[in-house]
């Protein structure tokens, strides 16, 4: 099936935000702050600008609390007394054009006396930094099982490496953007998001106004990757601000250097890894530190952590385990959440580190990891017992196969031996990724999900999820569809309208297709139950029951609807950090092959190879297309996306300097998949979205490694730090 | 200091008198509200905004509005002829070759123009011809193809 929306995209006809024609509407830009920490003295606003018919608006003008509602109160909608990173915004301005407005901000000075600031999540604060609790620590996280000491004191062997990886900018190719606009009584926001429900719940508590009051839309949105689920919120209070002051509708579209210095990104981390080992390389032990730069704000911080944590002790068995985590508070920007949401990092450090070990000890790098793998009815560092009947040996065996890896590897020796400057070398990660919300969150979303039935027989699906990208419209026709057996013509998706659809979860988590997909399935299973059906109807007998039931129920709403239910025999402990993390896993096997030139110290990828087994494939195309995507992601952050900080901002906001793969940085992507359908996800779907993050890095790597013999630990591995190994 | 300027956008002429300093991007999307070239960076990076301007691809990010005084430009809107797909769209469409759809317009102007010069490119003349023009979603290989299967369809 193609995409749903493909051709409007085609075609140039697709509304994006800035592209919404908007009668009389003001345009809005941010006074931000230049300073990492200080108070505030002053925000001088120019004598030719006061009274210009300018609109200004500050946190004197916020009806409700001055917080950006998520996990922690500590997120400023506008800096009052003191701000915590550069570019915070501090006040916001509103013109006839985008670029009056955007003088108009460059204008005002927001002059701030300066305080120390904690810029190296690394470092303990001093006394003079501490500006959270009494050690700058925003959360604090503990996985324990087994006895790690007692084990890592008998281990014959023992291994400890450090691994470091940097903040990664999303760079959505449709920077933040959103419109506002009064109702009557309604404050209207549409634009660029992933989460509906995040914004409305957000606006109701800065705006002080109920729900009713508050209604807000999707516009198509020029992709996310995590960037679109926390930030919004900000974006869509300051502009519902801007135009309840200005009593006009509001444009604010940020541009690409604004984006890239002020908004969110991936959160920097380091990680310790000491494991004991036997002599032929069997995990004994673990005894994981996990360390993330969580910015000046909270934001999603304590969930990055705890997946990541979860994820840390990579696929493989061990009975003693302990993971210690915490997440710092920086001035910096706030780090938010990121596809693969600290997953990506803890595995780049526990993939990295096999290969490390597998050299320590001498034990092939494969063999070390078959040894390990966890079969079923082994446990994960969380104590889930893995009972899934997927044949992780056979994901790892397949990746060998596409890439040739055996074979490849006797062939790098030999072309390596010859060659004057050019290295090659092959390098693998194996890897899993939970699917859908960590631990009890599922259950305490309750998602509620409804299809409509509709009076000239076609059904429409209303759900929260939203399309960025990744091909919900799609994917979720074709589950109504199949399950309802109608033409996936007959089937409508709504947009994303928090007046017209239901709160089934945020667009995040890779819980898209598998845990939205399933109420879909269920709740189009209840509409044919309400018009009396089986599930033997056919789709044109469903067809004639809508018609009739509206024909005796004139002006009524006909809906099928389904409530998150918990796969049964999931247990979890929010205190303890014991149990079932996740109700599924994908798991994963990639190869990467490299080839780093002596010259220029350039690593680039010139095979790549990613098998996973994600339950059944819905879509095969939209399947690899994610996968391809989040791979060069992947690279881009292994090799070239490096962010480079000055006083807690970002220096290279922008894409001359801050770099992401162009197509001619990546080979073709090989995608497999294996499948082994979930019982409790859409049509047997786990998730996918997320995945294809983790696995790129640490197979890139091992390969850098095996085509030079330097031992790189610190990613991104741009040329700069390349040299430095390779010269010492 | 406005000028007075006539261009041609997709077959249709346009007379306006525009800022010296407006760009030909801001052009065609505020004047004339063709909003399907989309703005991605402002600093000639992304390609988003890539446009046909006497049949060469050009970022109209790069040019002002008054550069293109005489000259005929054609935008994604004008892609389309009649109810006929213009073969790189409709390879796009067989090929997947998008997912969000925000680097879709400036790639498939780019990939138009590729093939103008070049009707049976190379994967590797592909991939270095593109090398202008962004795409954070898809990690371009349906693109790749889209453009070779394009290639195919328009030797026939
Ligand atoms: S907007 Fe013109 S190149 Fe990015
Ligand atoms: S499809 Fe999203 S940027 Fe290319």
């Amino acid at each position: 099936m193609k995409r749903f929306e493909g051709l409007e995209k085609l075609t140039g006809r697709t509304l994006f935000i800035d592209d919404l024609p908007l009668e009389n509407c003001l345009w809005g830009a941010t006074v931000r702050s230049p300073a990492a920490r200080g108070t505030i003295r002053q925000v001088r606003v120019p004598n030719h600008l006061e009274g210009s018919g300018l609109v200004l608006v500050d946190h004197r003008d916020l009806p409700g609390p001055n917080v950006v509602s998520l996990i922690t109160d500590d997120w400023p909608i506008l800096a009052a007394e003191t701000v915590r990173h550069r570019y915070e915004p501090v006040m916001l301005v509103a013109a006839e054009s985008r670029a009056a407005a955007r003088r108009a901000a460059a204008q005002i000075e927001v002059v701030v006396d300066p305080l120390p600031a904690a810029l190296d999540f690394r470092q303990t604060p001093t006394a003079e930094q501490i500006q959270v609790g009494d050690d700058n620590v925003l959360k604090q996280l503990k996985i324990e099982r087994g006895e790690v000491d007692e084990a890592l004191a008998a281990a014959p062997i023992v291994v400890e490496g450090e691994y470091e990886t940097g903040a990664q900018e999303h760079v959505y190719l449709e920077p933040q953007g959103m419109a506002a606009w009064l109702d009557g009584e309604v404050v209207v926001v549409h634009g660029s998001l992933q989460c509906p429900y995040y914004v409305e719940s957000a606006l109701t508590r800065a705006l002080d106004l109920p729900a009713e009051r508050v209604r807000v839309i999707q516009a198509a949105t020029g992709g996310g990757f995590g960037g679109k689920e926390d930030f919004p919120s900000i974006v869509a209070i300051h502009a519902a601000l801007l135009a309840i002051k200005a009593q006009r509708p509001i444009k604010l579209i940020y541009d690409r250097g604004e984006d890239m210095a002020a908004t969110t990104k991936r959160h920097p981390a380091w990680i310790r890894h000491r494991t004991g080992l036997s002599e032929e390389g069997q995990i004994l032990a673990h005894d994981i530190e996990v360390v993330l730069d969580g910015g000046a704000y909270v934001t999603l911080s304590p969930v990055v952590l705890s997946r990541g944590m979860i994820h840390a002790a990579g696929p493989y068995a061990c009975d003693h385990v302990r993971i210690r985590g915490r997440a710092m508070m920086t001035n910096s920007v706030p780090f938010g959440a990121f596809r693969g949401f600290g997953a990506p990092q803890t595995l780049f450090a526990i993939e990295r580190h096999m290969d490390v070990i597998a050299k320590q000890i001498g034990v092939d790098p494969v063999k070390l990891r078959r040894l390990n793998l966890l079969t079923d009815g082994q446990a994960t560092a969380t104590g889930q017992v893995i009972d899934d009947g997927t044949d992780r040996q056979q994901v790892l065996s397949r990746a060998l196969d596409l890439s040739r890896f055996t074979y490849k590897r006797s062939q790098h020796t030999a072309f390596n031996a010859e060659h004057a400057y050019l290295r090659r070398g092959i390098g693998l990660a194996c890897f899993f990724h939970g699917a859908g919300f960590t631990g009890s969150g599922e259950r305490a979303m309750k998602s509620l999900l409804h299809v409509a039935g509709l009076a000239d027989g076609r059904v429409e699906v209303l759900s929260a999820s939203t399309e960025i990208g990744q091909g919900t419209t799609t994917i979720f026709t074709q589950i109504a569809a199949d399950q309802l057996r109608l033409d996936p013509e007959q089937i409508l998706i709504a947009q994303p309208d928090t007046w017209r659809v239901p709160d089934n979860g945020p667009t995040v988590a890779s819980r898209t297709t598998m845990v939205v997909g399933r109420l879909i399935e269920r709740a189009c299973d209840n509409l044919r139950e309400r018009v009396g059906l089986d599930a033997a109807a056919t789709g044109t007998e469903l067809q004639a029951a809508l018609v009739a039931w509206h024909e005796e129920h004139p002006d009524e709403e006909l809906l099928g609807s389904a409530r998150y239910q918990q796969p049964p025999g999931i247990e979890w402990d929010d205190e303890t950090y014991r149990g079932d993390a996740y109700s599924a896993y994908g798991w994963a096997t990639y190869v990467a092959e490299v080839e780093v030139d002596l010259r220029t110290y350039t690593a680039r990828v010139i095979d790549f190879v990613a098998v996973q087994e994600i339950g059944k494939v819905l879509n095969e195309t939209l399947a690899r297309g994610q996968i391809q995507g989040g791979v060069v992601q992947g690279i881009g952050w292994a090799l070239l996306e490096e962010c480079r900080w000055q006083e807690g901002g970002m220096a290279n906001h922008q894409l001359t300097n801050y770099i992401i793969p162009t197509s001619d940085d990546v080979p073709s992507i090989r995608v497999a998949f294996l499948e082994n359908p979930y019982p409790h996800g859409g049509q047997g779907a786990k998730g996918i979205g997320e995945l294809p993050l983790d696995g790129p890095a640490p197979a890139i790597f091992n390969a850098v490694a095996a085509a030079t013999g330097v031992d790189p630990r610190v990613l991104p591995l741009v040329p700069e730090r390349l040299m430095e190994l390779i010269e010492q | 200091m406005r000028h007075q300027i006539r261009v041609e956008v997709n077959g249709k002429s346009h007379e306006r008198e525009v800022e010296a300093r407006q760009l030909l991007v801001h052009f065609l999307r505020d004047e004339l509200r063709l909003t399907g070239t989309n703005v991605g960076c402002e600093t000639s990076l992304c390609g988003a905004c890539t446009v046909w301007m006497d049949g060469k691809a050009v970022k109209s990010c790069t040019q002002l509005a008054v550069q293109a005084d005489g000259c005929s430009v054609t935008t994604i809107e004008g892609m389309k002829q009649g109810d006929t797909f213009h073969p790189v769209q409709e390879a796009f469409w067989e090929c997947h070759g998008l997912q969000c759809g925000y680097c879709t317009p400036g790639m498939i102007m780019a990939a138009g123009a590729l093939l103008k010069e070049n009707p049976s490119p190379s994967e590797a003349e592909i991939r270095q011809s593109l090398k202008g023009n962004l795409c954070r979603c898809t990690g371009y290989q349906n693109i790749v193809k889209a453009i070779a299967h394009a290639a195919q369809g328009g030797a026939q």
